[in-house]
């Protein structure tokens, strides 16, 4: 897929290059370099569309059996109902809907996600700020804690945060899943709030300081509106981090304040039999963060690049 | 969790002066306490915890030192564990990356790379369990359900046409003798030029195509062929005449028979759909073999979440989520590239597999690190995929650490001691990542 863009051809080839290829002096690519990039980007077209369809397969698969009849899927496999779209219905959904258990652990998830979330941007945003524009003994080192923290596995800190809810008599609500959530979200959204915050033009926190603008109005005024993107790309982070977790609220949830996900796996011990449930379930789980993903695209993408998960 | 060189955040301690006065410390702990407390109260004190907790036994009530951890490397079920981990730790984090480094290459040749990139990115943003769900929909066992062995079986009968017919047994036991396990050979060779009939009893009728093709007279034999017919000698609703075709018997297509003479195959058919087969290129008797391969079980796919496969299976699922992120890093990483290395390059005369493997690649050398070191941290503690597609009978088989911590604690062991061992080994096996990250940020703060 070389695209001749001309030039004397005259400086040494690198070894096990062919000869050098004398090119004519005009820069524009030659007809045949320009049918050969046209078929090689044929080819890669190709071949990239076939990954896609095979990205989008698993996915397709699952939507289609969860508009399936539970006999339906247990006969035969979802690529049928394309033949027979007849096969399709909504009561799967219907059902599910009409799942007080189900139901209730839909609104568990939205009531542990929302207020982790709010949480862990709050706090961090303090934080970020004390470390970017403040000046205290020992900020560096602190930070280089924070910058630490973030690789520690939940699970050297499952056990013994147990014991510390239980002894305050909150193991198995709400409330614990969330306190852990915040916990473990810090570290990462200190460290990029405040790379973000640190990176905001150092005149316009001394323009607010000469009209006498206190560190209170400062951070209100100028920090926290200047750092939207950041803060965008942080709170979808972490909400959809804390909405696909299972392995926290597996921990420190009981069956009442259950999410979604857990609520699921518990169905899951019976695979075969439960498909509808399921699959429809898992669409209903996912569905939320994919219209997140599908809304804040860019903001989710300059989170992956500015500090990738956990 | 580490921060990319290909941020856009920027270095800060070069961006701005120290503040000219020291802010009050009662302000620096209005803005720090919450955040520190949190932290502190469950992060920090857990980790120092669990270390202390680690060396007692389950119920917390007697000192064993490092029995713990002793036995994380002798009991059965923590090896395999540990085992999987070594595995998931070589193959994923490699194949995640070479794997987005592809990807993110090839979108930049195609004006639709904006959307593939989107569909491979996708389940980024879905759950573990939603994969997991997904995939233990993929590889269902039955070719029926799961799209996986569907695509196999479909590929395996385009390249064997031959059928299967597991307890058939052949009516005239005295010409053909053996078994179903070791084939069916005829007691006396046959000579070229004849015509066999090869009655066949004990057809599963579930086997037979969908609508049995009724089978029909062998061909008349040519000098040096030997021909006949394969067929379910038995009528519905009773009649027919023994070792006769009569009118509505149905044929056995793709039955093997093969012609041996002196231990040789030397010719060989496959019966067609109306049950009729020649064998082409005999010159002198031989003996007619139908071999043990007609009569085994029809392949029904592989078994991707038996022992043998599960881990290498869960695997895929976990590429199939990640690699859209590693080709994120790396498309950014590439976009910051400068055009005019790669022209300067290509004016010299490389080709473009030299410039991606001279120029791109080195440059993207710090992308790729820290993609790598990311998706080493990551499958560390590798959860919720192996504890939703395992199936119970394999559960075993594809244990990793994170999951056995889970099951030895909270999943029924109560053995806080081990739990915590394995939490805290887990934390160690993460620290020099943790180092890395530390001596990342401090060059990138000069």
């Amino acid at each position: 897929m070389t695209v001749v863009t001309g030039g004397p051809a005259a400086d040494p080839v690198p070894p096990g290059e062919e000869e050098p290829r004398r090119l004519p002096p005009v820069r524009r690519p030659g007809a045949a370099s320009r049918v050969q990039s046209f078929l090689g980007r044929g080819i890669v077209s190709t071949v990239l569309a076939i990954i896609a369809l095979f990205w989008m397969l698993p996915t397709i698969g699952l939507f289609i059996a969860s508009l399936r009849t539970p006999q339906a899927n247990s006969t035969s496999g979802w690529w049928n109902a394309l033949l027979e779209p007849a096969q399709l219905t909504i009561d799967n959904y219907r059902n599910l809907l009409s799942n007080d258990g189900m139901v209730n652990a839909f609104f568990n998830t939205v009531w542990i996600t929302v207020p982790s979330t709010l949480l862990v941007v709050i706090l961090a945003a303090l934080a970020a700020h004390a470390f970017a524009w403040m000046d205290f003994p020992g900020r560096d080192w602190l930070f280089i804690g924070v910058v630490a923290l973030l690789v520690v596995p939940v699970q050297v800190a499952l056990i013994p945060v147990a014991g510390l809810f239980g002894d305050l008599g909150i193991f198995g609500s709400r409330l614990s899943v969330i306190l852990f959530h915040v916990a473990f979200g810090l570290p990462f959204a200190v460290f990029l709030l405040r790379n973000f915050f640190a990176a905001i033009p150092k005149e316009l926190l001394e323009a607010a300081r000469m009209d006498g603008a206190g560190e209170a109005r400062i951070f209100f005024s100028v920090i926290l509106p200047l750092g939207l993107p950041a803060i965008a790309s942080l709170g979808i982070f972490q909400f959809l981090w804390v909405w696909n977790d299972m392995l926290i609220a597996l921990v420190f949830a009981d069956s009442r304040s259950a999410p979604l996900t857990v609520a699921l796996q518990s169905q899951a011990r019976q695979f075969g039999s439960n498909i509808d449930i399921l699959a429809t379930g898992a669409f209903l789980s996912l569905i939320v963060p994919l219209i997140v993903f599908f809304s804040f695209q860019r903001y989710f993408e300059q989170g992956v690049l500015a500090g990738s998960v956990k | 969790m580490t921060a990319t060189t290909t941020a856009r955040t920027v270095p800060a301690a070069d961006q701005r002066r120290a503040p000219k006065r020291r802010t009050p410390m009662w302000l620096v702990l209005l803005f720090l306490a919450p955040a520190s407390a949190l932290l502190g109260a469950l992060v920090l004190y857990p980790i120092g915890f669990s270390i202390w907790r680690s060396l007692f036994n389950s119920t917390g009530t007697s000192f064993v030192g490092l029995d713990n951890y002793a036995r994380m490397f002798t009991d059965p079920s923590t090896f395999t564990a540990l085992r999987n981990n070594v595995i998931w730790v070589l193959v994923a984090p490699l194949t995640v990356t070479v794997l987005g480094l592809i990807f993110a290459v090839l979108t930049e040749r195609v004006r639709w790379g904006t959307a593939f990139k989107l569909m491979v990115f996708m389940p980024m943003a879905i759950s573990f369990l939603a994969a997991g769900i997904i995939f233990r929909v993929v590889y269902d066992q039955d070719p029926d359900r799961g799209v996986a062995n569907a695509i196999v079986t479909s590929v395996h009968d385009i390249f064997s046409s031959q059928g299967s017919y597991p307890d058939t047994r052949p009516r005239d036991a005295e010409f053909l003798v053996g078994s179903d396990t070791a084939g069916y050979t005829s007691a006396d060779p046959v000579e070229p030029g004849t015509t066999i009939a090869l009655p066949m009893l004990g057809v599963d009728a579930g086997l037979l195509p969908e609508e049995p093709v009724t089978a029909l007279e062998p061909e008349a034999a040519e000098p040096g062929t030997i021909s006949g017919t394969v067929w379910f000698d038995f009528t519905r609703g009773g009649g027919g005449e023994p070792g006769q075709i009569d009118d509505s018997e149905s044929a056995l297509p793709g039955m093997l028979v093969q012609a041996v003479v002196d231990g040789e195959v030397v010719g060989e058919a496959t019966s067609d759909d109306d049950g009729r087969f020649v064998i082409e290129g005999v010159d002198s008797a031989a003996t007619i073999t139908l071999p043990a391969s007609n009569f085994s079980a029809p392949f029904r796919g592989v078994s991707w979440l038996g022992p043998g496969l599960v881990t290498p299976a869960i695997i895929v699922a976990y590429v199939w989520m990640w690699a859209g992120f590693a080709m994120v890093l790396i498309g950014a990483g590439l976009a910051a590239i400068s055009r005019d290395a790669l022209e300067a390059a290509r004016i010299d005369g490389a080709n473009e597999w030299q410039v991606f493997r001279y120029i791109t690649v080195p440059l993207l050398a710090p992308v790729l690190t820290v993609v790598l070191v990311t998706m080493i941290i990551n499958v560390l503690k590798i959860f919720d995929l192996v504890y939703i597609i395992a199936p119970g009978s394999s559960a075993q088989a594809a244990n990793v650490l994170a999951v056995e911590m889970w099951s030895v604690s909270f999943g029924g062991g109560q053995d806080f001691g081990m739990g915590s061992a394995l939490g805290v080994f887990l934390f160690l096996l993460v620290l020099p990542a943790m180092i890395f990250n530390i001596r990342r940020f401090r060059q990138e703060q000069r």
